[in-house]
C-alpha cells in the first residue's frame, strides 16, 4: 500500500485515495468543431508511460480533492503531487 | 526411559515443566521451551515425515524455519487443523496432538514410496512430458492420482472457528530478528528516543546467542546480556516474540505475523489466534542472520542427517543430543565448533569429514587433541540406512564410517530476502562467495549475519550504530570468529543428490535442464520446481545456482539469483482475510424500514451492500404469487416501496442549473422551481452511466437523485468535472443519500391515501413530475409526485430517523384501500410493464441514449454536454446498433431467460441480434413480458424472432418497449391493451428508480434456500458461512465488550449541517451559527455547544445539539448572497465516542491512519476509512475520538470496533 501525499492532507495511505487516470488531458474547448479522429485521441489515446508519469488521484475517503501526481511506473513512487489547476513541476 | 537423548544440565528448556504430547498417536514427554521438533530429537524420534515426490524417508534437517522436511499437521480440535507447519517453530504445549503428512497408511510403512523405485520417471519436467495427451485424462486421472501421490498435508474441510485481526502500526524503527544485530540495533534506536517496533519469528529474543554458553558480552554471559538487553527495552520499545515479517510492501509497509495463541494449551477464546500486522517503519532495520547450507551428496537426505550449526543449538538450546555416534562433514570453520561442543556433551564423533584440502589449522589441531579424527579433502560418497542413516561412505568408497548421524555444513548464507523484497539490489562477494545486500531502494540497512558480518563484536557495534545509537563497542569472548566459506563445488550429478529437499529436487534434475537447453535460472527453477516449495529455497537456492554455474561453465553472479518474492514463509488464509469474515466480510447496509420488514417477513436480496427487501410473502405464497399480489395492488389501488437507497445528491449554487446543463443530456437551467424532469447522465464516451430525476427546490438548488448503485460514482463523476474542468462554475454538492428515508407510494389511490397527511400544500396543485416542500406528521418533508411504475404516485423524502414513523402513517392511512407494501422484485415489474429502463439491465456501458429511445431526453439547443460529441461518432450513427424492444412470448405463460440471446433463424442457430435484458410475468397484463436490446430492433417492431432456451427454440413477437397504455390501470382488472404505443410523450419514464440488480434471476432459488433454511446449522461442510442468511436488524449499536481499557459509546442525535463555500463566505457562515469554520486542513473547532470539522478545503461538518432551533436556516441567512451551500445531513450519520487507554489500537485494528499523538493530535479530524466504512475521526483527547458515520454503515463499525475490543475484555 503506497503512502501518497494529499497536497492538503498529507500522506495518507493507498487505501483513501482513487485513482483517475492520467493528468493533462484537455478536454476541447468545443468538442463539436473536433474531428472524430482527434475526439477518440482524446477519449482513449493514453501514452501508458514507462517511467515517469503525470497521473490523476483523488483523495476519496479524505479531503474529497482531485490532484496530480507524478508517479513513476517502473517504481511506483511518487516524486511529487500538486493541484489540478497547477503546472506539472520540472 | 523417556527422552534418552536428552542432556543431563545443557539448553533453556524447563526441566520442572514436563508436557506430554502426541505425535502420529504415540504419546511422548518433552519439556517447556521445546519445540516439536526438539522434543521428537530428545526422544530419538528422526523419522517424521516422507518426502513430496518420492515419499522418501525424511527427518528433521534444520532448527529454524527453513525447515523444509518436517512439516507436520497440528490438530487443535473443533476444526482447528493447521497442515504443513514446520516442527522446528511448532512451541510445545501440554497435550498438542501432531501428525506427520504425505504418508500412507503409516511413516514407516508408506506405499507411496514405491515411487521411489519410479524415480526415473519423475525426473524434471515429468509432469510436463509424461501427462500430456489425452487432455481429457487431465481431469479424471492424471490430476486426481498425482495429488493423491504427492503432496503436502490436507487441507482442513470445517471452517476454521479461530478469530484472526489485523493491526495498522507506524514506527520510526521496524527492528526485524532479535539476535545480537537486531538487539544492538534496537537499543541503538531506543536510546534516541524513537518508536521502536522490534519482532523476531522466534518465541524468544536472542537468536543466535541462546546457543552460545560460552560467550560473554561485555563480561556478561550471552544469554544474561540478552535478558538485560530485552528488559532494558521492555521499557519503550514494541517487542514482537513469535513474528515473521513475512513481506515488505511499497514505502516500507511490512507484514507481519504474530502467532498470539499457537503455543499455548488453553489459550484466551476471545484473542485472535494470529495477528498480521501491517507495520509502517520510516526506517527498518533487517537483522535477519543468515541459514546455514547443506552439503549435496548422495543419499544426503536420510533421517539422521542435519544441519551442523543446528545441531549446536538443538544441544545448547534444547538440551538435545542428536545420536550416540556423528560424522560431522563440511566444507565450513564452524562445523569443528559442533564436533567438539558434541563431542563434549558425550556424542562420539566419528569423523569429521572435510572437503577442504588444507582445513583451518587450529581447528583441526583443536579437533585432532580432542581424539577425533579429521579427513581433509575428503567428501562423503553416499549414505546408508533406510529410516536412520547408519553409515557414511566416504570419497573413494573404501571408508564405511558407521553412525546414527551426519552433521553436514556447506557454509552459511546470508538471509537477503526482505532486503530483495524491498528491491534493493544484491551483489556477489567473492570473497565469501555469496550474495550480499547492495544498492538501498528502501529506507533500510541490513546489519549483523545477512549482511555477511558474523563476527559478533561487530555484529553487536554495527547494529547499534544501525539504530541510531552511535559509536559503541562491545567486548565478547568466549565465542571464536571464524571465516565464512565459499559455496561447495557442486559432485557430478546424481539423482539422489538432493539440492531442494521439499521439492525433490537433485543435481541430477538441474543437470537434465541445463542438458535440455534452460539457461536462466528463471527457467531452469520453474522447469525443476528447485526453490519453489513452501520453504522458498532457504536452504537450497545457493546450491542450486552453484550445481547450475558448474554444469555451465559460468560463474554465479552470471546466472544471477532468482527473484525473492513474499511470503517469507506459508501465511495462513486466516491472517491475509483478518476479521472481513462472515458478518464483517462487508459491510451490511440496510434502508430505514429494514426493521419493519423483517418483522413484516420480507425476503431480502442483496443489491450492493444494501439489503433491500425483495418481496412480502404472505401465509405460504411463494415469489410469483407474492410479487403478482403486490403489482396488482399497486396497478389497482396503491402500493408502498422503501425506495432510502436511491442516491441523493444536492447541488447547490448559482451556477447549479448551468451546471447539471453540462452534466446531463437534458436542459436543467430553465427548468421551474418546484417542478423535475427526468436526468440521463453520459460519460464523455456518450455511454449511459445513471439516470434518475431532477428536481428544483430553489433557483440555486437542485435535488438530484441517482440510481442505487451510481450513489458514490455519480457524485465522484460530478465533483472530477468541478473540480478539474469546469473552473468557471460556483456549485457545491452534498450527499443526501442517507439524510432521507424515501417512501413511494404509487397506484392510482396514491393521492387520496397521502391528502390526509401532507400539511402545507394541496396535492391538487401538484402535477405530475412537481415537487414541494411540506410537513407530513409535522416533520419536514420533501414531496415528489413521480412514478416510476407508470401509475400515479408520489416519494415522500423526510429525515431517515423519522422515516418509519411516517410509513407508518402511510399504511395506516391506507389500510381502508388495501395499501400493499411490496419489494424491489414488484418494483421491477412495474416499471417493465410501463417501459422504464433501469441502468445496468437494459444497459451494460455500451448503450447510448437513442438504444433506448432515449434520444428525446437530449436537450437539442444545448451546444455541449458531457458525452454530446461521442454521440455523433461513427459508431454511434451506424446502422445495426442494439436497440431496446419489447418481446411477446407465443405461450404467455413462458417467462424468457434474461441474457437469452435473439436470433433471426426458426432453429436457433445463426449470429446474434442481442439479447435479453429484462423478462418477468406481468399480473396485471396476465402474460410474461420482456426487454430486449436487439440491432435494429424498431425496425424490427411488428416481426418476430427467436430465442434459443434451455427446452427448445421460442419464437417471439418484436413489440415496442412498453407494455401499459397510460391509465391502462383502470380499475377494472382487466388486462389492457398491449403491446404498442402511440404517444412518444406518454411514454416518458417519469423516475428512473434504478437499482442495477446485482443477482441474476437464476440466484433467486439460492436466496430462498437460505432463507428458507436459516435453522440448518452450517456446519461439517467446507463452504465459507453465507453472510447474513438471516437478515439481521438495522441498527445494533449494542453488545460492546465491557472492558476497563476501551469503550464505545452510540451517542443522542444530533443536528449536522454540511457546509461547502470559500473560506471568506466560510468566516461568515461561521460568525452567524456561532462556531468558526477554520482553514486549517483536517482540524475540528468547538465552540460552546457546537463544532465544526474541516473535511476538505470547501467542506465543513457543523454539529450542534439537536435541539437547536433553526440552525439551518441560520446559516442558509448568513450565507445571504454569497454563493455558498449549506445542506442539513442531520439525519444522515451515527456519531460513536470511543474511549480508553486501547482505543487508538481498536481503532487501529481496522483503520490504517497513524494515531499516535504526534501524528493525529487531539482537535485533528479527517475522514478516512475503518475497515469497508468510511468515517470521520476526530480525536476529542489524548484516550478519546468521535465517529461520525453514515447510518447504514455505523452497525458495521460498531461491530469492527466492539470486535477489536473483544481481547481487551473483563
Ligand atoms: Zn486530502
Amino acid at each position: 500500500m503506497l503512502l501518497i501525499p494529499c497536497p492538503w492532507c498529507g500522506k495518507r495511505p493507498e487505501n483513501e485515495f482513487h485513482h483517475a487516470g492520467q493528468a493533462h488531458i484537455a478536454r476541447p474547448e468545443d468538442p463539436s468543431a473536433t474531428t472524430d479522429e482527434a475526439w477518440a485521441d482524446f477519449l482513449y489515446i493514453r501514452t501508458n508511460t514507462k517511467g515517469r508519469l503525470a497521473e490523476r488521484w483523488r483523495h476519496q475517503h479524505g479531503c474529497g480533492r482531485f490532484f496530480n501526481a507524478i508517479r513513476d511506473s517502473v517504481t511506483d513512487r511518487i516524486a511529487a503531487t500538486y493541484k489540478p489547476n497547477e503546472p506539472p513541476p520540472a | 526411559m523417556t527422552q534418552p537423548f536428552r542432556t543431563h544440565d545443557t539448553g533453556r528448556i524447563h526441566r520442572d515443566q514436563p508436557l506430554r504430547f502426541t505425535f502420529d498417536g504415540r504419546t511422548l514427554t518433552g519439556f517447556a521451551g521445546d519445540t516439536l521438533a526438539s522434543a521428537l530429537l530428545a526422544n530419538d524420534v528422526h523419522l517424521v515425515g516422507r518426502s513430496f515426490k518420492y515419499h522418501r524417508p525424511r527427518g528433521i534437517l534444520a532448527a529454524g524455519s527453513e525447515e523444509p522436511n518436517a512439516l507436520v499437521t497440528i490438530d487443535r480440535g473443533g476444526g482447528r487443523i493447521t497442515p504443513n507447519l514446520r516442527a522446528t517453530q511448532v512451541e510445545l504445549y501440554d497435550g498438542l496432538r501432531a501428525t506427520s503428512q504425505n504418508r500412507f497408511p503409516s511413516l514407516s510403512f508408506d506405499l507411496g514410496a514405491a515411487a521411489g523405485w519410479a524415480a526415473p520417471l519423475l525426473s524434471a519436467g515429468f509432469y510436463y512430458k509424461t501427462f500430456m495427451w489425452p487432455p481429457s485424462f487431465w481431469a479424471r486421472l492424471y490430476e486426481p492420482a498425482i495429488r493423491a501421490a504427492a503432496g503436502l498435508g490436507r487441507a482442513p474441510t470445517e471452517a476454521d472457528p479461530d478469530r484472526y485481526l489485523h493491526q495498522y502500526a507506524h514506527c520510526d524503527v521496524l527492528v526485524i530478528g532479535a539476535g545480537p544485530a537486531g538487539l544492538a540495533a534496537a537499543l541503538g534506536a531506543m536510546a534516541t528516543g524513537a518508536r521502536v517496533i522490534l519482532c523476531d519469528e522466534q518465541a524468544e529474543f536472542g537468536g543466535s546467542l541462546l546457543a552460545e554458553p560460552a560467550a560473554t558480552i561485555d563480561q556478561w554471559p550471552a544469554a544474561a546480556w540478552v535478558v538485560e538487553a530485552v528488559s532494558t527495552l521492555a521499557t519503550s520499545v514494541t517487542l514482537l516474540p513469535r513474528t515473521t515479517a513475512f513481506g515488505w510492501y511499497p514505502d516500507n509497509l511490512i507484514g507481519l505475523v504474530e502467532r498470539v495463541t499457537d503455543h499455548l494449551a488453553d489459550p484466551n477464546p476471545h484473542a485472535p489466534r494470529e495477528r498480521l500486522w501491517q507495520v509502517r517503519a520510516r526506517h527498518v532495520i533487517i537483522a535477519t542472520g543468515a541459514i546455514e547450507r547443506p552439503l549435496v551428496f548422495p543419499h544426503n537426505d536420510r533421517p539422521g542427517i542435519m544441519l551442523s550449526g543446528s545441531a549446536r543449538t538443538w544441544l545448547h538450546r534444547y538440551g538435545v543430543r542428536l545420536g550416540a555416534r556423528s560424522v560431522v562433514a563440511t566444507n565450513d570453520d564452524s562445523a569443528y565448533l559442533t564436533a567438539l561442543d558434541l563431542h563434549h556433551a558425550g556424542v562420539a564423533i566419528a569423523g569429521i569429514v572435510d572437503t577442504r584440502p588444507d582445513p583451518t589449522e587450529d581447528l583441526v589441531e583443536a579437533a585432532r587433541s580432542a581424539g577425533i579424527s579429521v579427513h581433509p579433502g575428503q567428501t562423503i560418497a553416499r549414505t546408508e540406512g533406510r529410516m536412520r542413516v547408519h553409515s557414511a561412505i566416504l570419497s573413494g568408497g573404501t571408508q564405511v564410517i558407521p553412525c546414527d548421524s551426519v552433521l553436514m555444513s556447506g557454509g552459511w548464507t546470508p538471509s537477503v530476502h526482505l532486503f530483495s523484497q524491498s528491491r534493493g539490489k544484491l551483489r556477489f562477494d567473492p570473497a565469501t562467495g555469496v550474495f550480499l545486500p547492495g544498492e538501498s531502494a528502501a529506507q533500510e540497512v541490513s546489519v549483523g549475519a545477512c549482511a555477511g558480518v558474523f563476527d559478533l563484536s561487530v555484529c553487536l557495534s554495527d547494529g547499534y550504530a544501525a539504530g541510531g545509537g552511535g559509536v559503541r563497542h562491545f567486548a565478547v569472548d568466549g565465542i571464536p570468529t571464524l571465516a565464512p566459506s565459499l559455496v561447495a563445488a557442486p559432485g557430478t550429478p546424481h539423482p539422489k543428490a538432493f539440492v531442494d529437499f521439499q521439492n525433490d529436487i537433485t543435481t541430477a534434475d538441474l543437470a537434465l535442464a541445463t542438458r535440455e537447453g534452460f539457461r536462466s535460472i528463471e527457467h531452469v527453477k520453474r522447469y525443476t520446481t528447485t526453490g519453489m516449495a513452501t520453504d522458498q529455497g532457504k536452504t537450497s537456492n545457493l546450491n542450486a545456482l552453484a550445481t547450475v554455474a558448474g554444469l555451465l561453465g559460468a560463474t554465479m553472479p552470471e546466472i544471477g539469483l532468482t527473484t525473492f518474492r513474499p511470503p517469507y514463509t506459508p501465511v495462513t488464509f486466516g491472517s491475509l482475510a483478518g476479521a472481513s469474515r462472515g458478518a464483517l466480510f462487508d459491510p451490511v447496509r440496510c434502508a430505514p424500514m429494514h426493521d419493519w420488514a423483517m418483522a413484516r417477513g420480507a425476503v431480502f436480496e442483496d443489491v450492493g451492500t444494501w439489503k433491500r427487501a425483495r418481496f412480502f410473502p404472505l401465509g405460504r405464497e411463494d415469489m410469483h404469487a407474492a410479487v403478482a399480489r403486490e403489482c396488482l395492488a399497486v396497478r389497482r389501488s396503491a402500493g408502498l416501496f422503501d425506495a432510502s437507497t436511491l442516491g441523493k445528491i444536492e447541488v447547490v449554487g448559482p451556477d447549479a442549473g448551468i451546471f447539471l446543463d453540462r452534466l446531463y443530456t437534458g436542459t436543467f437551467s430553465r427548468l421551474a422551481v418546484g417542478r423535475c424532469r427526468y436526468g440521463v447522465l453520459l460519460g464523455e464516451d456518450g455511454f449511459i452511466r445513471d439516470d434518475g430525476v431532477i428536481g428544483r427546490l430553489a433557483e440555486d438548488r437542485f435535488h438530484v437523485t441517482t440510481t442505487t448503485g451510481g450513489a458514490a460514482s455519480v457524485l465522484h463523476h460530478m465533483e472530477d468535472y468541478l473540480q478539474t474542468e469546469f473552473f468557471d462554475l460556483q456549485v457545491w454538492l452534498t450527499s443526501t443519500t442517507e439524510h432521507f428515508g424515501v417512501i413511494a407510494i404509487q397506484g392510482p389511490r396514491s393521492a387520496t391515501i397521502l391528502a390526509g397527511l401532507v400539511e402545507g400544500i394541496a396535492l391538487s396543485d401538484m402535477p405530475p413530475m412537481s415537487v414541494q416542500s411540506c410537513r407530513i406528521l409535522g416533520l419536514p418533508a420533501r414531496l415528489f409526485r413521480v412514478s416510476f411504475t407508470g401509475a400515479d404516485g408520489f416519494e415522500i423524502n423526510v429525515p431517515a430517523g423519522d422515516a418509519q414513523t411516517v410509513w407508518d402513517a402511510v399504511m395506516a392511512a391506507g389500510e381502508r384501500y388495501g395499501i400493499t407494501p411490496y419489494g424491489t422484485e414488484a418494483m421491477h415489474v412495474l416499471r417493465a410493464e410501463a417501459g422504464f429502463i433501469i441502468v445496468g439491465q437494459e444497459t451494460d456501458g455500451t448503450v447510448i441514449p437513442d438504444d433506448l429511445g432515449l434520444g428525446w431526453t437530449i436537450g437539442k439547443a444545448k451546444p455541449d454536454f458531457v458525452g454530446k460529441r461521442s454521440l455523433t461518432r461513427p459508431d454511434m450513427v451506424r446502422d445495426g446498433r442494439p436497440q431496446l424492444v419489447g418481446l411477446l412470448t407465443k405461450d404467455p405463460a413462458l417467462v424468457l431467460e434474461e441474457g437469452a440471446q435473439i436470433v433471426t433463424l426458426t432453429d436457433g442457430a445463426g449470429p446474434s441480434l442481442g439479447h435479453v435484458t429484462s423478462s418477468y410475468h406481468s399480473a396485471i397484463l396476465g402474460r410474461s413480458i420482456a426487454l430486449a436490446l436487439v440491432a435494429d430492433g424498431r425496425a424490427r417492431i411488428g416481426g418476430s424472432a427467436f430465442v434459443p432456451m434451455p427446452d427448445g427454440v421460442v419464437e417471439v413477437a418484436v413489440v415496442r418497449p412498453k407494455f401499459l397504455e397510460a391509465g391502462a390501470e383502470a380499475n377494472t382488472g382487466a388486462p389492457p391493451a398491449i403491446g404498442s404505443v402511440s404517444a412518444a410523450a406518454a411514454g416518458r419514464p417519469r423516475l428512473a428508480e434504478a437499482t442495477p440488480r446485482t443477482m441474476s434471476r437464476e440466484a433467486t432459488p439460492a436466496v430462498a434456500a437460505d432463507h428458507d433454511g436459516s435453522d440448518v446449522p452450517n456446519v461439517g461442510t467446507s463452504r465459507p458461512p453465507v453472510r447474513s442468511a438471516e437478515p439481521r436488524p438495522s441498527m445494533k449499536l449494542s453488545g460492546f465488550p465491557a472492558s476497563p481499557d476501551v469503550h464505545a459509546t452510540a451517542l443522542a442525535p444530533t443536528s449536522r449541517l454540511i457546509v461547502r463555500a470559500s473560506n471568506a463566505a466560510a468566516t461568515a457562515i461561521g460568525a452567524s451559527i456561532g462556531v468558526m469554520l477554520g482553514s486549517v486542513p483536517c482540524r475540528g473547532i468547538v465552540s460552546r455547544d457546537r463544532a465544526a470539522l474541516w473535511l476538505g478545503p470547501d467542506e465543513w461538518l457543523v454539529l450542534a445539539p439537536e435541539a437547536e432551533f433553526s440552525l439551518l436556516e441560520q446559516a442558509i441567512a448568513a450565507a445571504g448572497d454569497i454563493p455558498a451551500s449549506v445542506v442539513d445531513v442531520s439525519d444522515r450519520n451515527h456519531s460513536i465516542e470511543i474511549t480508553g487507554s486501547r482505543a487508538a489500537w481498536c481503532l487501529n485494528t481496522f483503520c490504517a491512519l497513524d494515531l499516535d499523538p504526534t501524528a493525529f493530535p487531539i482537535g485533528m479530524c479527517t475522514r478516512t476509512l475503518l475497515g469497508k466504512a468510511e468515517i470521520v475521526l476526530w480525536r476529542l483527547g489524548a484516550e478519546t475520538f468521535h465517529i461520525e458515520v453514515a447510518r447504514s454503515f455505523a452497525p458495521y463499525v460498531w461491530d469492527c470496533l466492539a470486535e477489536a475490543a473483544r481481547e481487551f475484555g473483563s
